[in-house]
């Protein structure tokens, strides 16, 4: 599998950093699983995160910090000796942490309605700023045209999709901020199942897809 | 004074710590690992703007961690500095946010895995700690800047835009500038070497 759309380095070392929003470390995280190049990336800015925490003013802490520390240590509950299960292969086309989140693979999953045969799910996460959702588009019809206050991510995970910047297949990540107007349309044969995550809501252009918006929460 | 002479110990001394820490939980290997690294803990916390008191709880908490952990440490996938930061980050992000940082698991059967490296790839990944660290005194202020405010400000780009009154694009551009050019600083380094052991 080969994957030609990446996630923006700047928003990697965000989520290296650990100053994403959730739902933003959410799509970082999947794409990861798919990505080993971006997950290289990952593990460079997390270097720089160490290499920053080794050069910093180290400053005391209290005078019995260890021997606290150490009696709280002495005081856990015997620390269950995680033996790893030997991994059984389940193919699952979610990877984690997406599968964990939205509570299994694809057969579990409750589609809501989103209009024009598009269906959803929006995906709770404790974050106030960005919101992250699956979409299902059928294969061959648009996703509904959208422009955007603020940035969007946007994963594939099943089937494909083409905008004016190409095809986006599997792992592939597209990335839309907030001047951009795209209309972008499944592949043929396939349903396109992807996450998408945005940081403010999406403004949908036609006038149905308006009124619905404050009925189904996007 | 106790930070000093912590201070004496190398980054190979406390891959050995660690080490000693995960196989047979050396209490005095530890002591080495607190004296290091709970005070600098206790700083990064204290610039994301908590109280002290705040700090030295999660100093403490990220210290149970590495207790805990210690025998998952692989020191040829990462230096413990890197390895306490991640767990200082997560902790951090629970505690302030109540959030999660969602993280992939390494043994999910639908993770694509990288291809075999060769095995002198992690005698490169340790020079590269002292090029990443080289490299970084060497960009550009602006751009430095850009790496604390990401990393000790938990401020995402729009609130540093905000901060600096600049426009959210050249907040953007210059940190990828800034990880273009630390990306490529390593990559001729390691050409370099590499080119002299041949
Ligand atoms: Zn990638």
């Amino acid at each position: 599998m080969n994957i030609d759309h990446h996630i923006p380095d700047e928003i990697l070392l965000a989520y290296a950093s650990g100053s994403a929003p959730e739902a933003w470390s959410l799509i970082v995280a999947t794409h990861l699983a798919l990505c080993p190049q971006c997950r290289e990336r990952v593990s460079e800015h997390e270097r720089m995160g160490g290499s920053l925490l080794e050069s910093l003013p180290p400053e005391a802490l209290t005078e019995d910090a260890f021997d606290l520390l150490m009696k709280k240590i002495d005081g856990q509950p015997e620390q269950e000796v995680t033996v790893k299960e030997p991994v059984v292969w389940v193919p699952s086309v979610l990877p984690e942490p997406l599968r964990s989140y939205v509570g299994g693979d694809l057969h579990a999953l409750k589609w809501r309605r989103l209009g024009k045969g598009v269906l959803h799910i929006p995906i709770e996460t404790k974050d106030g700023q960005a919101q992250a959702r699956l979409l299902k588009v059928p294969a061959g019809k648009p996703v509904p045209t959208h422009g955007h206050n603020g940035d969007e991510l946007t994963l594939v995970l099943t089937g494909s999709f083409k905008t004016h910047q190409g095809e986006f297949r599997r792992g592939d990540i597209e990335t839309a901020d907030g001047d951009v107007e795209h209309t972008p349309l499944a592949g043929e044969g396939e349903d396109c199942i992807c996450l998408a995550v945005t940081d403010a809501p999406l403004r949908f252009k036609s006038l149905g897809a308006k009124l619905v918006q404050p009925f189904i929460g996007i | 004074m106790a930070n000093d002479v912590a201070d004496v110990f190398s980054a190979d001394d406390l891959v050995h710590c660690l080490l000693a820490v995960g196989a047979r939980q050396d209490r005095l290997a530890f002591r080495v690992l607190f004296d290091h690294f709970a005070p600098r803990v206790k700083t990064y916390i204290v610039q994301l703007g908590c109280s002290h008191q705040q700090a030295e709880e999660l100093a403490q908490e990220t210290m149970v961690k590495v207790w805990n952990k210690a025998s998952q440490f692989d020191s040829e996938k990462a230096a413990p500095s890197t390895w306490v930061f991640r767990i200082a980050r997560n902790l951090r992000i629970d505690a302030f946010r109540r959030e999660s940082h969602p993280e992939l698991d390494q043994n999910d059967p639908s993770l694509l895995p990288a291809e075999e490296r060769p095995a002198d790839i992690t005698v490169e990944q340790k020079q590269s700690e002292q090029q990443l660290r080289k490299a970084m005194d060497e960009l550009p202020q602006e751009q430095m800047e850009l790496l604390h405010l990401s990393f000790f400000q938990d401020m995402a780009h729009g609130a540093i835009a905000e901060k600096l009154g600049l426009p959210l694009g050249t907040v953007k551009s210059r940190l990828r500038l800034a990880l273009g050019k630390l990306r490529k600083k390593i990559d001729d380094d390691q050409m370099y070497t590499s080119g002299l052991s041949e």
